[in-house]
């Protein structure tokens, strides 16, 4: 399989062979192209950079300009298996409408993002009382698309407060696997597969 | 530029080619009610069909387009419209594709349209031609695909009007058409699109030379309605800025070489004037006015979700094909809105839709001009639908 980012490769290893999914902020369709090749996907994307579209169509693949903000109302119910919300969910304007969305699309939904409770950041703030900047974050506070910084820990509360349940998690730390112990802290990226409660 | 055709075996068939013309005796359905028959068409085919006859692109042209995709036109000399799209080593390559493209129902460059000789009368039709739809059109072509043997589409592809037809085709005939590539289009006419066309039409009949359509016997052609109607539009073809950048205020040289100086009077003093008597006249030398009326009529009653209740996605919702939208961003005619509303309407129906909006300077003739990222998305498109 072509090289993946980590997280994708771990969301393009745990999804059923055959499936229909939407890649929510697709990107020039990375994963989409690796599951059409390597797992049989039927894939449409979803993408607000145009350079990147057009990149993504011209390499076969369906993909719409558009944003999770205001274009995933159009999306039916139920009318994908997974929803793929990567590395995105913290430049939305409104996560909990867009994860709501998620889940109406598609039956399953896998988000990824980075956790902002990861010790490199902690150490940022702590020591320097400084945004933090890391090789996943590289962007100054004032031009960062990630607007909705979330950890961890925040992240399972508004699961359980909206009743998502978790059918599966992942942790990465150096673009390495990790364990689930003491992950807001030693984590650097969380996956998380959802279902409806 | 001209491609041999050879036709998989047939040495010669007198169908494919260029410069095509055939009348079938149809008859097609007319929205308005009636039938219409015998029915011209003018055509061009590049490239040949393949064995299993699954490599059929059909191009749609727009309003004041033709048949002549990818050759010289025999009017103007000037080298076919969509040459940059359309060609050896180009996205729709007649190495690869059995490439059509026909002149519409209600033109002027030898399909049946209002200047055609009514066989009925041995007179030109002017008003008694029936007022056509975009579907009409599409019914038509298709009844032209029967006479030539292709059942089905690899894909329609058209800009504009032509994206108007490649949307019907779609979803008149859901079974025929495997890809629809629309550019720089919409499903439906706005308000503001029908009140441009109106001042055009009105330019046309408010000219003395028009005699309610019937100028054909009088020697002369509204040709000042005519061109006053192509300076309208040709506005909206353009962007402010391009405008701008192309002429800003700038004066014309004037014939006794003086440089820049304003006349006092109401001659063309600015060149951006000069610019638009120069498109309605050259426009009036290859175009029939009662033409205009017709196909600016149709393209203003166009709207795809009025069958369905004004809903959008059940136009879609027989359809399999594959759908790739693009917009120009600086297109104020089709607005990138109406391409979303297309796409919105393609996901709500589950359908395969590609949409993406192209940045350019030039309007809404984006799509005829130079756009290297339009080419490269209109390969991967057409080549992706090969595959499979």
């Amino acid at each position: 399989m072509t090289i993946l980012r980590p997280d994708l490769a771990i969301i393009a290893g745990n999804l059923r062979p055959g499936s229909k999914i939407l890649d929510v902020g697709c990107g020039d369709g990375q994963l989409m192209l690796a599951l059409q090749q390597h797992k049989n996907v039927d894939a449409r994307g979803l993408e607000i950079d145009g350079h990147d579209v057009a990149s993504a169509v011209a390499r076969g693949l369906s993909v719409v300009q558009g944003d999770a903000d205001n274009d995933l109302a159009a999306y039916p119910h139920n009318s994908f298996d997974y929803a793929i919300l990567s590395q995105t969910l913290q430049t939305t304007r409104r996560p909990d409408i867009v994860l709501d969305h998620l889940l109406r699309i598609g039956r399953e939904a896998f988000v990824s993002f980075p956790n902002f409770a990861y010790w490199r950041v902690r150490m940022a703030l702590m020591a320097r009382g400084r945004m933090p900047v890391t090789a996943h974050m590289p962007a100054l506070w004032y031009e960062t698309p990630n607007i909705h910084h979330t950890t961890i820990g925040d992240f399972r509360v508004f699961l359980r407060d909206r009743g998502v349940r978790i059918k599966g998690e992942w942790f990465l730390s150096g673009g390495m696997p990790r364990g689930g112990r003491m992950a807001n802290l030693f984590a650097e990226h969380a996956v998380f597969l959802l279902i409806k409660g | 530029m001209a491609f041999a055709m050879t036709n998989g075996g047939d040495i010669c068939d007198e169908r494919f080619g260029l410069n095509k013309a055939v009348r079938l005796m149809g008859p097609v359905q007319l929205e308005s009610g009636g039938t219409f028959a015998p029915l011209d068409f003018a055509y061009e085919t590049y490239g040949a069909l393949n064995a299993a006859r699954s490599n059929a692109v059909l191009i749609c042209h727009a309003l004041t387009g033709d048949q002549y995709v990818a050759s010289t036109h025999p009017v103007t000399g000037k080298p076919g419209w969509w040459t940059r799209m359309v060609g050896a080593g180009k996205p729709i390559d007649p190495q690869r594709h059995c490439i059509i493209c026909i002149n519409v129902m209600g033109s002027c460059m030898g399909s049946s349209g209002p200047a055609s000789i009514n066989p009925g009368t041995g007179e030109a039709y002017g008003m008694d031609f029936p007022v056509i739809t975009i579907g009409d059109m599409v019914r038509a072509q298709a009844i032209l695909l029967d006479h030539l043997g292709i059942d089905t589409l690899q894909a329609v592809v058209g800009g504009s009007m032509g994206g108007m037809q490649a949307l019907s085709w779609a979803c008149l005939f859901p079974r025929r058409v495997r890809s629809a590539l629309v550019i720089a289009s919409t499903a439906r006419h706005s308000a503001q699109n029908i009140a441009f066309h109106e001042v055009g039409r009105q330019a046309i009949m408010a000219d003395p030379h028009w005699h309610s359509g019937a100028y054909y016997s009088q020697g002369e052609a509204p040709a000042a309605g005519l061109a006053v109607a192509r300076m309208a539009a040709h506005i909206t073809y353009l962007s402010e800025a391009g405008l701008t950048e192309k002429f800003g205020r700038r004066l014309q040289d004037r014939p006794d070489g003086s440089k820049g100086a304003k006349t006092f009077g109401f001659d063309a003093d600015f060149q951006v004037e000069s610019y638009l008597r120069h498109q309605g006249l050259s426009f009036v030398d290859r175009f029939d006015a009662n033409s205009y009326l017709y196909i600016t009529r149709a393209m203003d009653y166009w709207d795809l979700a009025e069958p369905h209740d004004g809903v959008l996605a059940r136009a879609f919702a027989g359809s399999k094909a594959r759908f790739c939208i693009i917009s120009f961003d600086s297109d104020w005619l089709y607005p990138t809105s109406e391409s979303r509303r297309i796409v919105h309407a393609l996901n709500a129906a589950g359908a395969a839709a590609s949409f993406v909006e192209l940045s350019s300077p030039f309007g809404h003739d984006s799509f005829l001009l130079d756009a290297p990222e339009l080419n490269r998305i209109v390969d991967g498109f057409l080549r992706a639908g090969e595959a499979t």
